[in-house]
């Protein structure tokens, strides 16, 4: 309540106002009745009241003390506690919300501060009472609106998780750009594509590097991945290209269409032929502007590599071309010798050589046909979409299906766990499904087994999935029958036109029925496609480190692009994107011939480190290693043996950094060395650089030691992995990022503040 | 006792060397022209072994090789098919239906005529 209040001016002013008041008063008066007196009169006057002034001025005193204690208690109650409350008002402005709802009679807890304390006039207690309730109210409205907000955030929550879900199972590439290209969303196969896309030509026809971050695996320099958020797409496509397909886009949106794309071919540098597809991401809300279309705020790429394709259609192309032109030579061939055979003068040593000529002429047609047919195949089978899918897996799938109709056990058999079939599944085991109805219902049959395994004819290997039964006796006539009937499907209806023999023509393959009498076993027998060597993108060892994938950050949307007119210096810490890197080198004398023998690096992007996107590469310095230098970074000689050197690695460390802030511990150190690779390696590196090391200075100039590990302990981060180029990039990127916000506490938000506060404190410490 | 043996096929180009040849073989030679003629042929003729063509009118060469070797009475019959189906699907069938040796065409007749003395042993 009230507590010992300070000594209140105003109070004092206001008790000892009345007393100077009567003060005057009566000096007024007695000026006024000397004034009007005579000198005679004044003298008596004066002589009366003589005696008796110590009693005038007491009165005077006790009046005006009482008159000042009433004004005192006046002004506090009436002036002073206005104030008092808007102080204790204002303390409210700024607190947490109070627990209580609001409510007459005494007030709640939080709102204690508000009583006006004792002697408070009806006029303050209904004003306390006032504000009191509108504080609760503006709690409660905070409250709703906090909750809102959760709501708000949890559904948006929810729509990224399901769009991240859709993204990750798309069996399509895709990839989402800003409209300068800069890559904001893309899933996984796009990355593994990409990857694909990347690696060495020898390794084409889809087969892929299987390399993962780290390592030279599949011939990627540093593990670098071809794309990454924040990275620009025109390092794997042509710009020309995407430009001519968002102008064909944007025109088609200004005449009009609603959902207009465009299409590109294009090769990539491994040799491989990309589909591209391009559609627009208009601007949402933007209400569109005469007649230009709606505003675009970027575009999405849909990737299809279609090597593949093109080389079959064109190995189709040439079956055609050799059976229809090759083979009119060898028929002009033997209809020439087969119409002058019927001459009648012909000798019989010329009858013999046309004779020949026919037999030759057959031999070539036939094995040209036998080749063709050799050819075709496998290469050229149904162009069905049919998808790779582990032998086991899809037997399991099927017994599990046929597992569902009513009066029939299905289990596996022998089962190859080796071999990945193509096929359309739903099909095949909707196919597998009227076969077990049927027996069921003609034949009683109680239990189906499925068999799976590899086969081989005429040099072609197949798959062999057997539908297997136990059964006594049977009709062949009944079977064929169940050949050409439509399939049923789920609920027992015949709706479709999809018969068993479509199925297996779909995949190219074969279906009869066979009886073992000895064994009183009868079974259905698939011949099956196996699916290539080349193939699938199907690396389920995608390296998460995360329960969820990295890649998708929907804050990028808003990031601005990095509009040319900007000087970098204007843009924010905290908005940028960085390599964090760090080199590994012989020693430390980067001017008397010390080497890099190892960059490691990490990007941070839209604040968050990319844990998935590094850059490791150990680097053969062509000259040797010191003990010493061996026992701090641990690398042998050995394991430089084979490395790319320094004037290959460089570029791809350039490509990783390109349009990213460096930064580094001690970055003068590193940036020296690669300095003096510029001239051997003709790779400049123009891009601002942040020192981690004078960064800490800046934020806490007190400090004595600024290693990394120092300020990785003030900071609260972990240092695992030390001496390692990427793990020391790990450690600096994760002090970096917490460095950000505490500049930003003191005022430098943008890099040029940064730089410029950085160059200050480099300065002061020269003097040291 | 003569071997008797059945050619069942639709195209007459064929069937007009097919027969020569297997009587210069001498064999006694019977004709079907089509699926459900060389069923019936199969089963009144009983020949020691059938030339049997697949793309055939009304029954196809393997539903007569299935019938043929669901019938009891049938259980001595040498099925030698001859077809110009040459996927490695359709050999694989027609083995698997129990064919006992398959040919594509086009084929060398004496490789043909070999083949049919191994058969009939």
């Amino acid at each position: 309540m009230s507590a010992s209040r300070p000594v209140d001016r105003a109070a004092l002013v206001a008790a000892a106002l009345p007393g100077v008041a009567f003060a005057l008063l009566l000096a007024a008066a007695i000026g006024l009745l000397a004034a009007t007196l005579g000198p005679e009169a004044r003298a008596q006057a004066w002589a009366l009241v003589e005696p008796n002034v110590a009693l005038v001025v007491m009165v005077w005193f006790f009046a005006s003390l009482a008159a000042g204690v009433a004004m005192h208690g006046a002004w506090n109650r009436f002036a002073a506690a206005p104030a008092r409350l808007a102080e204790r008002v204002r303390v409210l402005l700024t607190a947490e919300p109070a627990a209580a709802e609001a409510g007459d009679g005494p007030l709640p807890e939080g709102l204690a501060i508000l009583d006006a304390g004792e002697g408070a006039s009806e006029g303050s207690i209904a004003l306390t009472a006032a504000v009191a309730a509108l504080v609760l109210q503006r709690d409660s409205l905070r409250r709703e609106i906090a909750e809102r907000i959760a709501e708000g955030s949890r559904e948006v929550e929810q729509e990224k998780s399901r769009l991240a879900a859709l993204m990750a199972e798309l069996t399509q590439s895709v990839v989402v750009c800003n409209l300068d290209g800069r890559i904001l969303l893309f899933n996984a196969r796009a990355r593994l594509q990409f990857r694909a896309l990347v690696a060495a030509p020898s390794t084409a026809a889809g087969g892929g590097a299987a390399g993962t971050a780290g390592g030279t695996a599949g011939g990627l320099i540093g593990g670098a991945e071809p794309i990454g958020l924040g990275r620009s797409i025109y390092g794997v496509l042509d710009r020309r290209l995407v430009a001519h397909a968002l102008e064909a886009v944007q025109q088609r949106l200004a005449r009009g269409a609603a959902h207009p794309s465009a299409q590109f071919v294009t090769p990539t540098k491994g040799g491989q032929l990309l589909r591209v597809q391009l559609a627009p991401v208009k601007e949402s809300g933007a209400s569109p502007d005469g007649g230009a279309g709606p505003a675009l705020n970027g575009f999405v790429l849909m990737l299809e590599n279609i090597t593949q394709q093109m080389a079959e259609e064109r190995a189709r192309e040439r079956l055609l071309h050799t059976l229809t032109e090759g083979s009119r030579g060898s028929i002009g061939n033997l209809q020439a010798a087969v119409e002058l055979l019927e001459d009648p003068a012909l000798d019989a040593p010329t009858r013999e050589r046309f004779l020949g000529v026919i037999r030759e002429e057959i031999g070539a047609l036939a094995r040209r046909l036998d080749e063709a047919a050799a050819q075709s195949a496998t290469a050229l089978e149904q162009r069905w979409p049919l998808e790779d899918m582990l032998g086991s897996d899809f037997v399991a799938a099927a017994v599990r299906r046929l597992q569902g109709t009513p009066g029939l056990a299905a289990e596996a058999g022998a089962v190859d766990g080796e071999l990945w079939l193509k096929v359309e599944s739903y099909s095949l085991i909707q196919a597998l499904r009227h076969l077990a109805v049927r027996l069921a219902q003609a034949y009683d049959v109680p239990r189906v087994t499925l068999r799976l395994a590899a086969a081989e004819q005429q040099g072609v290997r197949r798959a062999q999935l057997d539908l297997a039964f136990p059964v006594a006796a049977m009709s062949t006539e009944t079977v064929v029958g169940w050949e050409t009937e439509p399939l049923e499907d789920e609920e027992g209806g015949t709706g479709g036109t999809l018969t068993l023999r479509d199925v297996v023509q779909r995949h190219g393959g074969a279906f009869w029925f066979e009886r073992e009498r000895a064994r009183q076993e009868g079974r259905f027998r698939f011949l099956l496609p196996l699916a290539g060597d080349g193939a699938p993108l199907e690396e389920s060892a995608v390296v998460r480190h995360d329960s969820r994938p990295e890649f998708y950050d929907f804050n990028l949307f808003a990031a601005r692009a990095m509009q040319p007119g900007d000087a970098l210096g204007e843009q924010r810490l905290a908005d940028l994107s960085y390599t964090v890197f760090d080199t590994e080198t012989t020693g430390l004398k980067p001017s008397e011939g010390d080497r890099i023998i190892q960059i490691g690096a990490t990007r941070i992007v839209a604040g968050r480190l990319r844990r998935q996107e590094a850059f490791e590469q150990l680097v053969d310095p062509e000259r040797p290693l010191s003990e010493a230098g061996i026992a701090i970074h641990g690398i042998r000689p050995e394991m430089l043996e084979g490395q790319p050197r320094l004037a290959e690695v460089l570029p791809a460390f350039h490509a990783f950094a390109h349009d990213t802030v460096l930064v580094a511990h001690n970055a003068a150190f590193d940036m020296r060395f690669l300095q003096l690779a510029e001239a051997g390696t003709g790779v400049r590196f123009e891009q601002p650089v942040l020192d981690t090391l004078l960064l800490s200075a800046v934020v806490h100039p007190n400090q004595e030691n600024h290693s990394l590990e120092a300020i990785a302990g003030r900071l609260g981060v972990t240092v695992l992995g030390r001496h390692t180029a990427l793990g020391d990039a790990m450690v600096t990127a994760e002090v970096f990022v917490k460095l950000v916000p505490l500049l930003q506490g003191m005022g430098i938000t943008t890099l040029g503040e940064a730089l410029a506060a950085s160059e200050a404190t480099y300065l002061a410490r020269l003097q040291y | 006792m003569t071997t008797r043996v059945l050619i069942a096929d639709d195209e007459p180009n064929i069937v007009i060397s097919l027969e020569y040849l297997m009587k210069r073989e001498g064999y006694e030679v019977h004709v079907a022209r089509d699926g459900e003629e060389a069923l019936a042929a199969l089963r009144r003729v009983r020949p020691a072994l059938v030339l049997l063509d697949v793309m055939m009118p009304r029954k196809s060469g393997y539903e007569v090789l299935a019938a043929a070797r669901a019938d009891e009475a049938l259980a001595g019959l040498k099925v030698l098919m001859l077809t110009a189906k040459g996927r490695d699907t359709d050999v694989a069938q027609g083995l698997g239906l129990g064919a006992d040796a398959y040919m594509t065409k086009p084929f060398s007749t004496q490789a043909l005529a070999a083949k049919v003395r191994e058969l009939l042993g």
